[in-house]
């Protein structure tokens, strides 16, 4: 009884937890993916990720940055050391100052971290219609969802030749319709078409595959250490259990004298 | 309650098997916090980009003979002096052995011509004098820590006062003629 | 003791004659503390609620070694603990499910104490510390919340700073000293940053009086009447031994959440830097504060609805007196028992209330269930204990079947 008490209390309080999680409440239906790294044992797909990243460099780089990722970090998704200085030797870095005082620039080197495409907010706004495209590096844990979402939104595009003239009809200017934005009005145009680029490791470059590869990246971006926290999690989890069974006869023999 | 103290003088079959559950228990619980303690400790060690950042590189171009630069890596100052001939000389003539941290100046040097060390006092931490021509560069011409009057000869090793050991060099590489990496 | 004694127990002899450290702690949670031998699993979450605050300081204090309080620095440095930092994505998830963890224990510690009336005399004083531990953690719960400079931190920042504007006349005044400027800024950051790491220690000396004050009547037990010496058992090793049980089991939860859902109890908003010229759609407080953010929105009138959700805590200062009953245990209480659970479903309902936009049905529910909220205090919790009859308590502890009355 006492258990099932305890049971019940336990889950009412736990049950709390999913409560404000989906408060929004008029939620959008997400086109939900299997991603590798779903699951107790989950793990980042190293290929998808570098063709993630390869998508983000060739299309979302131009308007978005990504803040907390320094080329350093791409090791973590398969890249040596020397790809990643070459990596960054692409980039420019403006560094103050040389001994006259003025900006220079040069070449990125590994502890870099990605430049940003735009100088401030302002230009970055000014270039794109008066939106900001955010800073992409926890994009997927900044909303519901998470890469289920990201895919989706990239995805959420109608089809030219299905869109309802309702659509068309409420769009303000410069916007276009996407089923999954939050107000279906969003200032980003449809960017993956097939073929876009092609794969160095072969796989088709469907729209489809581009979206699922760059959310998987957006997801290490946002969460790198996520193989790391579910590897120790399972070590963590099943000593705790022979601690706890160990603890568990202990206390029945300890309290054997009283209970009888 | 006062039974069951009374009943420990013989040891039972159930109270040997308690006392193998007490220990493992124990044992189990003394190892999870010893290893649940290490990522908190070493949640102080230097991070990622701290690492990540621990090499700098410096041209050598500008400097002329007699002068010196100094550059700044891990938060430290790194002494670079252009020494003159004579200055090698007299950093070579001596007798090493006999110095308190013995050390030949051929082993601290890649370049005869560039004394690169680390200007940290072996002693206690401070910065000792003797970069820049103005500063008292102590009595063997080389640096001098005003904090606890250690002397420096002109290959930054001990020749007196407190300082256990001579300035430390780092590790570097020539690029090029007038470029190095440190670290 | 007639043979010589070692070094080693002359040296603790020594010590110990000095400062009686151990012995003290024996006293307290050792074999010289007395317990009754019939508490059951929910007297666990004391113990447990101790634990947690452990892991929150340790973790804590680590975090704040890597953690910069300024408006453009903090989320970067938390970014940064979560990335570079060595498992400061650990310390960070453990510190961040933590401060829920802590709640579920010290929520389920309290209404272990209604059911089993804790409250009641002699254990007012007990009682009322607790409510002040509560309040402490709340504090620091929600100064700590506003420390990685996310929008949910900014804005909840502003929006419960906001509330003591609803004191009159000096309010504004009020609130313009808790920000230290015109708005939620940079020094508002820092002192919250200053506050959050003050207030575990000030906790920590309240929960020494909360168990020093347990230790004066002893602890209370399901049956609620007062135990006698023949009905206790040393607290060590028994209830330690439970407790040690009672932990692992909590911790497989914490870390099935720490390691797999460790996002699950927060907000995604919270992983968008602060920005002040925007608030995000729907903000809602963390779960454990949505019961207080329902009464608060149950009623139109700004100071009213301020008014009410600091009563509705700090109306618990005044239960020992409310509850008219002598007896305990709602075990022996067939009214008040079947209040206690509807009292429970209406803290959930609340809960659900307070993440909810407080209009249509859900403003309907918030205003019945703060109306039943205020109702069972003020007027259930003494009525009851006039109108009805318990069931005849047991002698004692060891004989609680013999006082069965016949069905």
């Amino acid at each position: 009884m006492r258990i099932v008490l305890f049971a019940a209390l336990a889950t009412l309080f736990i049950g709390f937890v999913p409560v404000d999680v989906k408060a929004a409440g008029g939620e959008v239906k997400l086109d939900h993916q299997e991603w590798s790294f779903d699951g107790v044992f989950g793990r980042f797909d190293r290929q998808q990720l570098q063709r993630g990243f390869q998508v983000y460099r060739e299309v979302c780089a131009s308007c978005h940055s990504l803040d907390y990722i320094a080329f350093r970090n791409l090791e973590a998704i398969g890249y040596s050391e020397d790809q990643t200085k070459v990596l960054a030797s692409e980039y420019t870095i403006e560094e103050c100052c040389d001994d006259q005082g003025d900006i220079f620039d040069r070449p990125a080197i590994p502890a870099d971290y990605i430049p940003n495409p735009y100088p401030n907010e302002q230009f970055a706004r000014a270039s794109n219609n008066g939106a900001l495209p955010p800073d992409l590096s926890l994009m997927s844990k900044a909303r519901h969802g998470g890469p289920d979402y990201v895919y989706s939104l990239i995805n959420g595009y109608p089809d030219p030749d299905k869109s309802t003239p309702e659509m068309e009809a409420e769009l303000m200017d410069g916007m276009y319709y996407n089923a999954v934005f939050e107000g279906n009005q969003i200032a980003m145009a449809q960017q993956l078409f097939d073929d876009l680029l092609e794969y160095s490791d072969g796989t088709d470059p469907t729209a489809k595959q581009m979206a699922k590869d760059v959310a998987a990246f957006l997801h290490w971006a946002a969460e790198p250490k996520l193989e790391m926290r579910k590897q120790t999690g399972v070590r963590v989890l099943l000593f705790t259990f022979v601690f706890t069974i160990l603890a568990y006869f202990l206390k029945r023999r300890i309290w054997a004298d009283v209970e009888s | 309650m006062a039974d069951a103290a009374e009943h420990q003088a013989v040891p039972t079959e159930d109270e040997s098997r308690r006392d193998f559950l007490l220990h493992a228990t124990l044992a189990t619980g003394a190892v999870g916090v010893a290893v649940s303690m290490w990522p908190l400790i070493n949640s102080m060690n230097p991070a990622a980009d701290t690492l990540a950042l621990s090499s700098v590189e410096a041209s050598l171009a500008g400097l002329q003979e007699g002068q010196a630069i100094t550059i700044s890596w891990r938060g430290k100052p790194v002494f670079v002096r252009y020494r003159t001939a004579v200055e090698i000389e007299e950093a070579r003539s001596e007798r090493w052995q006999d110095m308190p941290d013995p050390q030949p100046d051929e082993e601290r040097v890649q370049d005869d011509r560039y004394l690169i060390v680390i200007g940290v006092c072996t002693h206690l931490g401070c910065i000792p004098l003797g970069q820049k021509t103005t500063e008292t560069r102590g009595d063997y011409g080389g640096y001098f820590c005003p904090c606890h009057g250690s002397h420096y000869d002109l290959s930054a090793r001990i020749r007196r006062g407190p300082a256990p050991a001579n300035l430390e060099v780092p590790e570097y590489i020539f690029l090029s003629e007038t470029n190095i990496r440190i670290g | 003791m007639s043979t010589e004694k070692s070094w080693g127990t002359q040296a603790f002899d020594w010590f110990e004659e000095r400062l009686p450290i151990v012995s003290f702690i024996d006293n307290t949670v050792g074999s010289k503390y007395p317990a009754p031998k019939n508490l059951n699993y929910f007297w666990n979450f004391g113990a447990l609620a101790g634990f947690v605050m452990v892991i929150m300081i340790l973790t804590g204090i680590l975090l704040a070694m890597s953690y910069t309080p300024h408006v453009d620095h903090a989320f970067q440095s938390v970014e940064r603990i979560m990335r570079d930092v060595n498992s400061g994505w650990l310390l960070r998830y453990m510190h961040a499910n933590g401060a829920s963890f802590f709640f579920i224990v010290v929520y389920i510690h309290i209404f272990r104490g209604l059911y089993y009336g804790s409250y009641k005399a002699p254990r007012e004083v007990l009682w009322w510390l607790g409510i002040i531990i509560m309040l402490i953690m709340m504090m620091t719960a929600f100064t700590g919340y506003v420390l990685p400079w996310g929008q949910m931190s900014f804005w909840g920042a502003t929006v419960i700073t906001n509330l003591f504007s609803a004191i009159p006349v000096i309010g504004d005044e009020i609130v313009t000293l808790l920000w230290g400027g015109f708005s939620v800024d940079n020094p508002t950051l820092n002192r919250f940053f200053a506050l959050h790491f003050l207030m575990p220690f000030v906790l920590v000396g309240v929960v020494i009086l909360h168990v020093w004050a347990l230790h004066i009547p002893g602890s209370n037990n399901p049956l609620g009447i007062n135990a006698t010496p023949k009905d206790k058992i040393p607290f060590h090793p028994y209830y330690t031994a439970k407790d040690v049980f009672g932990l692992g089991v909590f911790l497989l939860v914490y870390f099935t959440v720490v390691f797999w859902f460790p996002n699950a109890m927060g907000h995604t908003d919270n992983y968008i830097p602060a920005n002040p010229l925007s608030t995000p759609a729907h903000i809602v407080p963390e779960w454990y504060f949505l019961p207080f953010y329902a009464i608060l929105r149950s009623i139109d009138d700004k100071l009213t609805g301020v008014i009410l959700m600091f009563g509705s805590i700090l109306i618990l200062f005044v239960i020992p007196w409310l509850d008219t009953s002598r007896v305990r245990s709602a075990t022996f209480r067939p009214i008040f028992r079947v209040l206690f659970w509807i009292f429970l479903i209406d803290c959930v309902v609340l809960t659900w209330c307070g993440a909810q936009l407080p209009e249509g049905i859900p403003l309907i529910l918030t205003r019945v269930g703060t109306f039943w909220y205020f109702f069972h205090f003020l007027v259930l919790m003494p009525v009851i204990g006039w109108i009805e009859t318990p069931r005849p308590l047991p002698t004692s502890i060891s004989t609680p079947v013999v006082a069965k009355p016949a069905e």
